[in-house]
């Protein structure tokens, strides 16, 4: 049993969408932002006349929670501010506050990276200690990743099987951007190098695309006709501005750690109690440092755990089942959401079969990383667990 | 490893000048806390260890040794002559910094090399303080 009661758990997930994402999208922006909202309520079975919280963004077009707003017909009451994970975590206690019953949390990213001389541009930080050097997110993490494997003899063979795995989900995924591509972990360590010891397919893919979730209150959602997904249990772990402070292992090498111990104390469950993990894989190396700070093994170990295909559907501990963001998707801010979206379907079996997990109950989620300075965690359920 | 002039320059703030300055200067400068002692990098209002004490600028010696590094093959912008090595590195006063690792092979590279700073003029304004290994001789 939980220590006490969460204010989450008055709260469900009752739609989760993902509109068609591509490497890059010829569609208006607010036309995907448009498919990720109908989407959502109707994955949720629900009007946009219900609707009366509201956290609507889109990437290009800049477009804010109070504008969209309009969207709804002035009707909502109730904006959000948040991105990711801390977006629904906002919202669900907005609805356990009785701000709001009913919120969308929607964002969408159309044509954005056009420049493909330079890396996406959200790979590109911008400021006076890091950008002089040459340093974008794959160098980022690529240090954290470097120094793992120095202090704990993690070996690339490690990081290529989580790529390769990962990739070979997204692979036979048919709404992912690299459907149909299955790779080897020898193919993961004979493509180019980007910064060592990352190779190309140990790298989010780039894309576009959007995606939506509805929240409401656990009582309102016993009208409704789809199946409820319970939050258990959140976290969040902000240790600094990301792509401005060094990387340094030792000061941030765990974070996340106090974020997934918060979260299995709010739920009253263990990591031996996780059915699925979609956790966030911006590099194959992030998996392996997560499968630690979360307790699913010792600090140091993660490199083994992943091997001989544990983490695969299938396996004992299936991780990003739908391709995350090596194939399926790593689209603008929708992409953060993704997370608990792909939970939401692997817990309502709203997936191909061959990527079912049976009977998963309990999906951990998260958003960030160690090159990144915070790390986000949602933990979500077919039901309570208090 | 040489650098084209066109790569992004820091643009200092109040805050950060005194680091460039110095860079410029040929001295490298990093803030101190005056209560706990601890070196604080990047540049802040408050001490991040103890959140007491008066933050002071104080010369490093500019030596130390490779924390982390990789080798970047794909820059982040056309500007950037790939491969290049970034490195953190750990000064013997116990502080971390950002850089680049010049004058070395990526395959020369590797945790715990001695290094020292390497001051590198790009613009009148900039100097960066790269980094070589401190080879014995």
């Amino acid at each position: 049993m939980p220590s006490s009661r969460s204010p989450l758990h008055d709260v469900v997930i009752v739609g989760a969408y993902n509109t068609r994402q591509a490497r890059v999208l010829d569609q208006p922006e607010l036309e995907v932002l448009w498919d990720a909202v109908h989407g959502a309520l109707a994955s949720a079975g629900l009007p946009l006349s219900a609707v009366d919280g509201v956290n609507v963004t889109s990437s290009v077009r800049r477009l804010n929670a109070r504008e969209a707003v309009m969207m709804f017909g002035a009707r909502p009451s109730w904006t959000g501010n948040e991105i990711g994970i801390p977006a629904v975590i906002e919202a669900a206690l907005a609805i356990s506050a009785g701000l709001c019953e009913v919120a969308v949390i929607a964002t969408a990213q159309a044509a954005e990276y056009t420049d493909r001389a330079a890396t996406a541009p959200w790979t590109r930080p911008s400021n006076e200690f890091v950008e002089c050097w040459g340093l974008f997110t794959p160098a980022e993490f690529a240090l954290m990743a470097r120094r793992h494997m120095h202090l704990y003899g993690t070996q690339p063979a490690a990081l290529a099987e989580v790529a390769a795995t990962i990739r070979n989900h997204g692979a036979r995924h048919p709404e992912a951007v690299h459907h149909g591509r299955f790779v080897t972990p020898d193919e993961v360590l004979a493509s180019r190098m980007i910064a060592d010891p990352f190779h190309l397919l140990d790298c989010a893919i780039t894309s576009e695309g959007g995606a939506g979730l509805v929240l409401t209150h656990v009582d309102r959602a016993r009208d409704l006709d789809v199946v409820p997904i319970h939050l258990l249990g959140a976290g969040t772990d902000k240790q600094g501005m990301a792509y401005v402070t060094a990387p340094v292992w030792d000061r941030y090498g765990e974070v996340g750690r106090r974020a997934g111990e918060q979260v299995f104390a709010q739920a009253g469950l263990r990591p031996s109690d996780v059915d699925v993990l979609e956790i966030y894989d911006p590099f194959s190396f992030e998996i392996i440092r997560q499968l630690e700070i979360f307790g699913f093994c010792k600090t140091g170990e993660g490199g083994d755990f992943v091997m001989d295909g544990r983490i695969a559907v299938g396996g004992e501990l299936p991780v990003v089942t739908n391709g995350g963001l090596l194939s399926f998707s790593h689209a603008g801010l929708a992409q953060l959401i993704q997370k608990p979206i792909s939970a939401v379907q692997q817990l309502r079996g709203e997936i191909p079969d061959a990527l079912k997990v049976r009977n998963a109950k309990v999906a951990l989620t998260s958003n960030g990383g160690s090159g990144a300075l915070f790390c986000d965690v949602l933990l979500l359920g077919t039901e309570l667990t208090a | 490893m040489t650098r084209a002039k066109t790569i992004p320059l820091p643009r200092p703030t109040a805050l950060s000048r005194p680091h460039w300055d110095g860079c410029r200067e040929g001295v490298l400068r990093v803030q101190r806390c005056a209560a706990c002692g601890s070196y604080e990098f990047i540049p802040q209002a408050v001490c991040t260890r103890c959140q007491a004490g008066k933050l002071e600028w104080v010369e490093s010696s500019g030596r130390g040794s490779v924390y982390s590094h990789t080798t970047v093959y794909r820059p982040p912008r056309p500007e950037f002559d790939a491969p290049y090595v970034v490195a953190i590195v750990e000064l013997e006063e116990g502080w971390h910094m950002l850089t680049n690792l010049v004058d070395c092979t990526p395959e020369e590279v590797a945790i715990g090399l001695p290094v020292e700073v390497d001051f590198r003029a790009v613009s009148d304004e900039i100097t960066l303080p790269c980094f070589r290994l401190r080879r014995s001789t």
